[in-house]
């Protein structure tokens, strides 16, 4: 569509913003991986309660949202093999490289971090050869 | 307080994924799908998100976080083997599943099963990492 842009735009700036205030106000960085993978290994055990409370909100308010729309279409392939791969490989690729989308991507392309950059290259290179491979070639996706 | 900033900043966080579309694993997909039908969707989030948080990199300079002592310390800035092979293999399961850790817990409530199939595995990958990270170890000091 047209205005998917413009949706996308917007969107992105709500998230920046959210960046925004965790760096301005509680001095932190806004990554996904980091702050689920603190809870999941106990490394951020000493700061559960905000790593809990902003997955909550992460959580809650997009899944009350999306029930108030009436429903909002994830597309997720209904293949559990190819969920459970990637699902690992998320976890493992986000915390060998301590970084996401979120912390690598938003926060450090936006600091000009080097570490982002090059973290944000590979990934995106790595998802678009994957797609090539598995939609393009094999068409398992 | 740290923590009623912590739930606000991941709600506005959640709504901008679920707004800009993220959490509909075929803008993800199209993105990355530079043969295909290509989306450009994820470039207008990825501008739209940078460019407050670098304004907010700014405004931390000579200033204290509200409720906290001091700013993140920039990290070791050497792109080490971690960060490479971490970042190539998150890229092929982001690209198999068009999901990436923030979209995968906004889409959690309304994604039925696959995404908490998704979840749990990526849960189990979280927790696999640290031996994958002394295997890479060995093997580095094994070359």
């Amino acid at each position: 569509m047209q205005i998917d842009w413009i949706y996308g735009l917007a969107g992105g700036a709500l998230i920046g913003i959210a960046a925004a205030i965790f760096l301005l106000v509680n001095g932190r960085i806004m990554g996904a991986s980091g702050i689920i993978g603190g809870l999941v290994d106990g490394s951020g055990r000493s700061d559960w309660k905000e790593r809990a409370a902003l997955l909550a909100g992460l959580f809650l308010v997009p899944g009350v949202a999306a029930i108030a729309m009436g429903g909002s279409e994830t597309h997720l392939t209904g293949n559990w093999a190819v969920l459970i791969a990637a699902g690992l490989l998320v976890g493992i690729g986000t915390r060998l490289a301590n970084g996401c989308t979120s912390g690598h991507g938003v926060c450090g392309i936006s600091r000009l971090s080097l570490r982002g950059i090059v973290a944000t290259a590979f990934y995106i290179g790595a998802g678009g050869l994957t797609i090539v491979i598995f939609k393009h070639l094999l068409g398992v996706i | 307080m740290r923590s009623l900033v912590s739930f606000i900043v991941g709600s506005l966080f959640g709504l901008g994924l679920l707004i800009s579309g993220m959490t509909d694993t075929t803008k993800v997909q199209g993105w990355l799908d530079v043969f295909g039908n290509w989306d450009p969707t994820l470039a207008f989030v990825m501008g739209g998100a940078i460019i407050p948080m670098a304004i907010a990199w700014q405004l931390t300079r000579g200033r204290k976080p509200v409720l906290a002592d001091a700013f993140p310390a920039r990290p070791d800035p050497r792109i080490g083997r971690n960060l490479v092979i971490g970042s190539t293999l998150f890229g092929m399961g982001w690209g198999l599943a068009g999901l990436c850790p923030g979209p995968a817990i906004a889409s959690l409530g309304f994604g039925g099963a696959g995404t908490l199939v998704f979840v749990l595995a990526m849960i189990g990958g979280m927790l696999a990492a640290p031996t994958v990270r002394n295997r890479l170890d060995v093997v580095a000091q094994a070359v």
